[in-house]
């Protein structure tokens, strides 16, 4: 393939001490932090793709009232699938595919720190896969029921019945828990410890900024999901009683514990964008990137406070007033430090001399729909209100404004922006604009009306509904198939940007800044070995 | 990368790998530390923690309703039911309620009762003397047995509170299946 002929070009190149083993042993056996990051790219787009049918068939599901193509439990597994698949191995690895390429690039460093646990950081993925997905497959052969049917939420008592599709996910969270784990690790080393001279913490870029923070989170908040799901293992198959009420457990620590994780979650998907965000507006809008520090410190706030929020997740679980009022404040008060991103990225583009090509398109595209997905969050907050919105397509449509377009559209912006710089070949600008404007306008046309829906009071992961909840549905179920289908542009202008093209310059974008446009497009297969000196 | 930058980097990784383990025993210590935390604001509708001294002599002059409630879990075949819906009492006095409770099965079944109590602001003041929820329940099959609950509410229940609720729910217990050998 393409990126073995440039091993062999740059190896001519550089006459290099060892050759890479060829085939599939290169992939196997990589610690080159491009390979790894290439990897984990490609992963996280197979894994979008697989994450994405299985919603359709929902949405199909849910054209009309009534069961037309499948059984209930068949969709309970479809959602939840879906969730995990979308969260945990497109979205995370996608930005740990871009933190593997980009930080080493972006800090003038000569690779990852520790580069054999990065291998063995991806190599744990696809086994995670194929543990969360066999059930599927089992079923066919009348073996399970299939895969986890209680959502990816998991929550008790309802995951201490479930069939066996919940241990294969049980055991898949814990390796991608530890695959997680490691590579933040090795990314906070990488950060700490191989900056450029005179790169100090207040010159890194935003991106690993936000990375960095990430990474500390992840440390810090998968152990408590693997904990949680470990007691739910061990409640399940050998006798104790975590979360079952009759010996004495309580199903409602299972949401405190889940939701310890889940909330800091959602930023640990989300920083890695934010970080990205600053990078293509600067460039586009050919200005500096506005309130740098402040940026920094909003981070940093994020983080702390994400910590101390996941009450709002369970507002109708039964909680005294007070603490109901203490997680509504503590939830609303995220909304400050977030602004504080918005108007710096407001402002980043203010009088600059703007030009939209397709990775300025999907950042400003994010900026408004994630806005609204952070807005109808302040709506769920409010613990009055959400004792009405709790468990609704409100819900449903929130969170897709946050974290589809938030987050993936966010993650397009920085492939279409960095892809050049990776295969060294220009994107189809045609194409990608095309993607934009369909992607934006179907994802509008599929999640818009859930909020009606919501409002209306259709409950979420229900296999069917009330005749009232028809038109909605239709348009919504519409909007999938067409913000589906345009994902297939996506898939085309990335096979036709790593197969060839006009050739890219170092300087892919005339108005970006960073030690990672200094190297020639595509990168030789080691960069950095004499490291570069940052300047005042 | 030098030797010396290889194992600078390496300690550090050890260092933050150490840190991951500690949140992963923090994730059991939250386990105990939510039970404190119940206990002691009554979240959760944790009742008060049963005492055996003598009740307090003095009465409250206010009236307040105590309503009862009873279910059974799936997998366990009882009928279970308060024998009184409702029960007017003074804080400070000393109460007695009765469930009624009957093995529909035609095989002795363990359960256990597990209560709980609403508003979580009235939980902690709400204290149970004497309770069939204390210990786990054998009834043979087709038993019929009468249960009391010997309860007293403390006088600083919050004014605001007129009305609780005590709800049981009867699990299967343990010993059941392990006598018929079934799965939970």
């Amino acid at each position: 393939m393409e990126i073995q002929t440039m091993t062999t070009a740059e190896l001519a190149l550089h006459g290099s001490h060892h050759a890479p083993p060829k085939g599939l042993m290169r992939w196997l056996t990589t610690t080159n932090h491009k390979d790894i990051g290439t990897m984990y790219l490609v992963f996280s787009l197979v894994m979008f793709f697989i994450g994405g049918i299985m919603i359709l068939l929902v949405r199909a599901e849910l054209f009309q009232p009534g069961m037309q193509i499948m059984r209930p439990e068949l969709f309970n597994q479809l959602i939840g699938v879906h969730a995990l698949v979308m969260i945990f191995m497109a979205l995370m690895p996608a930005a740990t595919g871009f933190a593997n390429w980009m930080i080493p690039l972006m800090i003038g460093a000569p690779d990852m720190a520790l580069p054999r646990l990065n291998n063995w950081s991806f190599w744990l993925l696809p086994p995670a896969a194929a543990l969360l997905l066999m059930p599927f497959a089992l079923a066919l052969f009348g073996v399970g029921s299939g895969a986890i049917a209680t959502g990816w939420t998991f929550y008790a008592p309802l995951s201490v019945q479930d069939g066996m599709g919940l241990d294969f996910a049980i055991l898949a969270i814990h390796l991608l828990g530890v695959s997680s784990v490691m590579g933040s690790i090795n990314i906070i080393v990488t950060i700490f410890n191989l900056r450029a001279p005179g790169m100090t913490f207040m010159k890194l870029p935003l991106f690993a900024w936000g990375w960095l923070i990430t990474a500390f989170m992840l440390v810090a908040a998968i152990p408590v999901l693997a904990g949680a799901v470990t007691m739910l293992l061990t409640d399940r198959h050998f006798g104790t009683h975590f979360f079952n009420a009759g010996g004495g457990g309580d199903p409602i620590l299972f949401q405190h514990l889940f939701w310890f994780f889940g909330h800091p979650e959602v930023y640990i998907v989300l920083f890695p964008v934010w970080g990205m965000t600053p990078h293509i507006l600067s460039a586009f809008a050919r200005k500096p990137v506005y309130g740098y520090r402040a940026q920094v410190y909003a981070f940093w706030v994020i983080g702390v406070l994400s910590v101390a929020v996941w009450g709002h997740h369970i507002m109708t679980s039964g909680m005294s007033t007070g603490a109901l009022l203490y997680f509504m404040y503590s939830t609303m008060s995220i909304s400050l430090p977030l602004s504080v991103l918005f108007f710096c990225w407001i402002a980043t583009l203010w009088r600059g001399a703007m030009t939209f090509e397709a990775p300025m398109l999907f950042a400003l595209g994010m900026i408004v729909l994630f806005g609204i997905g952070g807005l109808t969050g302040l709506v769920l907050a409010d613990a009055a209100a959400d004792a009405q919105y709790h468990h609704s397509y409100f819900v449903v449509a929130h969170f897709h404004y946050t974290l589809f377009a938030g987050g993936i559209m966010g993650i397009m912006a920085g492939v279409y922006f960095w892809l050049p710089k990776m295969t060294g070949h220009m994107i189809d600008e045609t194409l990608a604009k095309w993607h934009f404007w369909l992607t934006a306008v179907a994802f509008n046309v599929t999640f818009l009306p859930q909020f009606f829906l919501g409002l209306a009071g259709m409950p979420r992961r229900i296999p069917d509904y009330a005749l009232q909840f028809t038109e909605f549905n239709m348009v919504s179920s519409i909007g999938a198939f067409i913000l589906g289908a345009a994902q297939l542009l996506f898939l085309t202008v990335v096979v036709k940007c790593i197969r060839g093209g006009p050739p890219a310059p170092a300087k892919v974008w005339d108005g970006a800044e960073g030690l990672e446009w200094t190297v020639p497009s595509p990168p030789p297969h080691h960069t950095f070995q004499t490291r570069p000196v940052v300047g005042q | 990368m030098n030797a010396r930058q290889r194992s600078a980097n390496l300690a550090f990784a050890l260092k933050l790998g150490l840190a991951a383990l500690a949140m992963f025993g923090f994730a059991y210590a939250l386990v105990p530390l939510y039970d404190v935390f119940c206990q002691a604001t009554g979240l959760n509708g944790r009742t008060g923690r049963a005492q055996t001294v003598n009740a307090p002599a003095v009465v409250d002059a206010r009236w307040v309703t105590v309503e009862f409630n009873g279910d059974v879990m799936p997998g366990l075949p009882w009928r279970f039911e308060p024998r009184q819906h409702r029960l007017k009492v003074r804080p400070g006095e000393v109460a007695t309620a009765w469930y009624r409770v009957k093995n529909l099965a035609d095989r002795p079944l363990d359960g256990r009762a597990v209560p709980s109590v609403t508003p979580p602001a009235a939980a902690r003041h709400f204290t149970k003397l004497e309770c069939f929820c204390f210990s786990r329940q054998r009834l043979n099959a087709g038993e019929e047995r009468q249960m009391p609950v010997t309860f007293v509410i403390g006088r600083e229940l919050p004014p605001e509170v007129r009305t609780l609720t005590l709800s049981y729910a009867f699990f299967p217990s343990e010993a059941t299946t392990l006598v018929q050998g079934e799965k939970p």
